[in-house]
């Protein structure tokens, strides 16, 4: 016999509990198994009848057992009152669940608590201390009411925690107990737990904490500290919750992140995980020295899966993630680049800039004919595909996939007010967007066209409304993008630092200063070209202010040094 | 969500309800192995016409995954779908030769079954060339995943149907019966999908793949729609409105996160774009009995005289489900 007693809550697959139980007392070690109430009588008496020839298994009284309720308590009190008497060699009791699987030899565990002979473990911790509270109670677990049922009366539920807010009705706590909460699976010594059972005042705490909200995590927790002399505040458990402080669950692919976990005990374990229970009910060599439990790797698995849950992919709309206007945490995935008036101002800007930042640097994604794609492809990563039609169907999500399929790479393209302007408000509220614009260079190629002017009168004209439409949207107080503009005229003052500042901020893979510069077009008769435009009735602004009496011709070649000396 | 359409929503679920009790005459039991459903069994339904050729490998796939017992309605197939269907143990199988479009396409025919003998019980309703793909699939049955679903008190599952296509033209390969599709159809677009919410149902509208960048590219609004909530755990008061886009109640079609978010989800591969295809196309064309006065078979029957290909260079081929859900067309969301 070993000085270890199990105390088992069992409300389902009263078989595998049975397995377990037997691996236990196979060791010495006695099982108090409490069965819920709500489980039928006639399957109860299997149970019963099947362990009736091992004489380490005892049946306590049944309680019917709800979540967050005080049955969970009161079969625990049953149970544990049962293998103080019937066991009385007992020297520590550990509570576990049908749903628990040892995952170390149990003489490692024996031999553990052994060395510890005076130590309780039971995670315990004050209200001000915890952060895993569901629905955002912690102290007032405490001082309210809570009638309703949580998970099946949840209006209820809030409705009332509301009104004992309101009203400013407190429980009183009974004097002498300091709150602390825990997981409920706990390994108390004999002392202690007889003396949490034989508390003479034993009836004013039940009667207090049976309305307390999610007892079994507060009961033993508190009262543990009024009588143990050496409490390790930490389960021998592993139990791990999702973000509804619902127990994960394990299955046969944990097998090996259990194995390496090095921890005595593990739930909860799906019934039919049939390797799970093969691997550690049988004969296992034990560890080559002892090793503490060390759930790292586990740890890291559900914290993920919590962090997937509640904050996802940024930039990923899917089947199962389609966040609100708003809640999006990024529109898309990774930074990204827009340049309007750079492909008009400069020579082949496109290679060029490909080249001085290593990026993907796409034509006119939005052009009206097709989505011009880097290299001219007509179709690119996720197969998405250049026809206008398709792209124009959901441009918001044309956009949104692309920078998804390439993620890890930098992806840059031109956009200009020729093109499909749907994207506006997507790019403005995406962080992620970095755009930069020369407004008013959309003049340049109609200034080098070979139209009749009266056309491009009207053109300049609409795409100039166009312009200024889109310049109120990308500067408006929603905008969460990192936008630059300049007027076409400032910019050609001084063309190389705010080139440079881009460049930087796109973290080109040079860290040195630009040495090569792009070539600017030919702008010699721009001015007197805008001026035209002015003659015959039109008023170009969005370029800034250009002398008309053709200045550029000589300006035509503002960097001789075509680098930036600083 | 005013008091009105709440009550216009419910009136709809009535209707629908009615609307499959009066069909229910349609359908002839012709092998009913129902009794055999035990308490805790998963089902699947499934509506089939012509289908031999695809039933041995449907079949083979889903007890694999661990589906206890098939409900089939059979639509007046000739082929010997049914007679096949009708000596299999573990399948019930009903027999119509009414109209598939009056019956809602089928819905109504499935909505009174599901309601008769799905009424507390995971089911799975897939046409023969859905092929359903969850999280964790080559190492947990789908028994782990419903009951996972019933502890995190999960009623309904969604999923995205990924269309796969063959390398070279559709009709190239042959298909053979119970061979697995995906040996021939191995390819999907990965990237190229897009998403609209449906104010009525409040289901997603997804849309998007091969078939819209091949075939619709012309009228994209068209495509067909992959959004798909196939898996769910049923209550008689339940109806499937469109295929198995949308249900309601509406709070089923909730399959999606909104505040950012991701729920656990799956994919329904799609075995269509095979040679079997051609045949199909013709029949629905003539026999008219789709959705949309069967367009999109029209289409189909139209663009396949071009061969056309599917594949192009950013096609990925089909792994596992790790790689979908690292593509991001499904979620583990909270399972580990």
């Amino acid at each position: 016999m070993s000085g270890l007693g199990i105390v088992m809550l069992v409300h389902t697959s009263l078989d595998r509990a049975e397995q377990v139980a037997r691996h236990w007392t196979a060791a010495g070690c006695p099982v108090v198994i409490h069965v819920d109430r709500k489980v039928p009588g006639a399957e109860y008496a299997r149970c019963v009848a099947s362990c009736s020839d091992n004489p380490r298994i005892a049946f306590s009284d049944r309680h019917q057992c709800d979540w967050g309720g005080w049955g969970i308590v009161a079969a625990s009190q049953t149970a544990s009152e049962l293998m103080l008497e019937r066991f009385p060699e007992t020297r520590h009791v550990f509570l576990s669940s049908g749903a628990c699987l040892p995952l170390r030899p149990v003489q490692e565990l024996i031999d553990y608590l052994a060395d510890r002979p005076r130590v309780d473990f039971i995670e315990s911790a004050t209200t001000s201390d915890v952060s895993w509270t569901i629905g955002g109670l912690d102290h007032e677990r405490f001082t309210l009411r809570f009638p309703f049922s949580w998970r099946k009366q949840r209006g209820l539920f809030d409705a009332y925690v509301k009104l004992q807010r309101a009203v400013g009705f407190r429980r009183k706590i009974p004097d002498g107990l300091v709150p602390h909460m825990g997981s409920q699976w706990w390994c108390l010594t004999r002392q202690t737990l007889s003396a949490i059972l034989q508390d003479p005042k034993r009836k004013q705490y039940d009667s207090y904490f049976r309305h307390v909200w999610i007892p079994d995590e507060s009961y033993f927790q508190t009262l543990a500290r009024l009588y143990s002399t050496h409490i390790e505040s930490r389960s021998l458990t592993l139990s791990k919750f999702d973000y509804q402080g619902r127990p994960h669950i394990f299955y046969d692919d944990h097998l090996q992140l259990l194995r390496r976990s090095d921890c005595f005990v593990a739930r909860k374990i799906w019934p039919r995980a049939e390797r799970l229970y093969q691997a550690f009910l049988t004969d296992q060599a034990s560890a080559m020295k002892p090793a503490e439990p060390n759930p790292g790797k586990i740890d890291r698995v559900f914290s993920k899966a919590v962090e997937r849950r509640t904050r996802g992919r940024d930039g990923l709309y899917m089947q199962s993630r389609f966040p609100r206007h708003g809640s999006e945490n990024g529109l898309t995935s990774s930074p990204y680049s827009v340049f309007q008036g750079f492909s008009e101002l400069f020579e082949d800007f496109e290679d060029w800039l490909a080249a001085a930042t290593g990026t993907r640097v796409h034509g006119h994604l939005f052009g009206p004919e097709r989505a011009e794609f880097a290299k001219g492809e007509t179709i690119t990563n996720g197969a998405l595909s250049d026809c206008a039609l398709l792209r124009d169907y959901n441009p918001t999500a044309f956009l949104s996939n692309l920078i998804w399929n390439t993620r890890g790479e930098r992806q840059c393209f031109q956009f200009s007010p020729r093109d499909t302007q749907d994207i506006n408000w997507f790019l403005a509220r995406d962080k992620n967007a970095q755009i930069s614009v020369i407004t008013g260079a959309w003049a340049i190629p109609l200034f080098r066209s070979n139209l009749n002017f009266s056309d491009i009168r009207s053109e300049a004209a609409r795409l100039q409304q166009i312009e200024t439409k889109q310049l109120e949207v990308l500067t408006s107080v929603w905008t969460k993008a990192r936008m630059r503009s300049w007027s076409l005229a400032d910019f050609i003052e001084a063309p190389m630092e705010p080139l440079q500042a881009i460049l930087d901020e796109i973290g080109a893979h040079q860290a040195s200063h630009l040495t090569e510069a792009p070539t600017m077009v030919d702008l010699s008769g721009f001015g007197k070209f805008l001026q035209n435009l002015k003659n015959q009735g039109m008023h170009p602004y969005l370029m800034g202010d250009f002398p008309s009496d053709d200045v550029f011709g000589h300006q035509t070649k503002p960097y001789r040094k075509p680098y930036l000396v600083q | 969500m005013s008091l009105f359409d709440s009550y216009k929503m419910r009136l709809r679920r009535k209707r629908r309800i009615l609307r499959c009790l009066r069909r229910r005459r349609e359908l002839k039991p012709a092998s009913n192995n129902t009794s055999a459903i035990r308490r805790d069994d998963i089902l699947l339904m499934s509506v089939v016409r012509n289908e031999k050729i695809r039933l041995p490998y449907f079949l083979e796939y889903y007890r694999k995954l661990g589906i206890d017992h098939f409900l089939f309605i059979d639509n007046d197939s000739d082929d010997g779908s049914f007679e096949f269907l009708k000596e299999q143990a573990d399948v019930s199988v009903w027999r119509t030769t009414t109209s598939y479009k009056c019956a809602s396409y089928g819905l109504d025919w499935s909505n009174y079954l599901l309601r008769k003998y799905a009424h507390g019980h995971w089911v799975l309703s897939v046409d023969p060339d859905e092929f359903f793909i969850y999280p964790f699939c080559d190492t947990r049955p789908i028994c782990a995943l419903t009951d996972w679903l019933d502890g995190s008190a999960v009623r309904s599952f969604g999923t995205m149907l990924i269309d796969m296509y063959p390398e070279g033209p559709v009709d190239a390969e042959t298909y053979r019966e119970g061979q697995d599709p995906f040996e021939i159809a191995r390819w999907f677009d990965p990237g190229n999908y897009t998403i609209t919410k449906n104010p009525d149902y409040k289901n997603l509208w997804i849309q998007g793949g091969a078939r819209a960048r091949v075939f619709f590219r012309d009228k994209p609004s068209k495509a067909p729609a992959l959004n798909k909530i196939p898996l769910v755990k049923w209550d008689r008061r339940y109806v499937y409105v469109s295929s198995t886009h949308s249900l309601l109640p509406r709070g089923l079609n909730q399959v999606y996160d909104e505040w950012g978010g991701e729920k656990a989800s799956g994919s329904l591969l799609h075995a269509k774009l095979i040679d079997t295809l051609g045949d199909k196309a013709r029949e629905e064309l003539k026999r008219g009995q789709h959705y949309g006065g069967s367009g999109e078979y029209e289409v189909y029957a139209k663009q396949l005289e071009d061969k056309p290909i599917f594949w192009c260079e950013w096609s990925e081929a089909y792994i596992n489900w790790r790689q979908l859900e690292i593509l991001g067309l499904m979620s583990k969301g909270n399972w580990a």
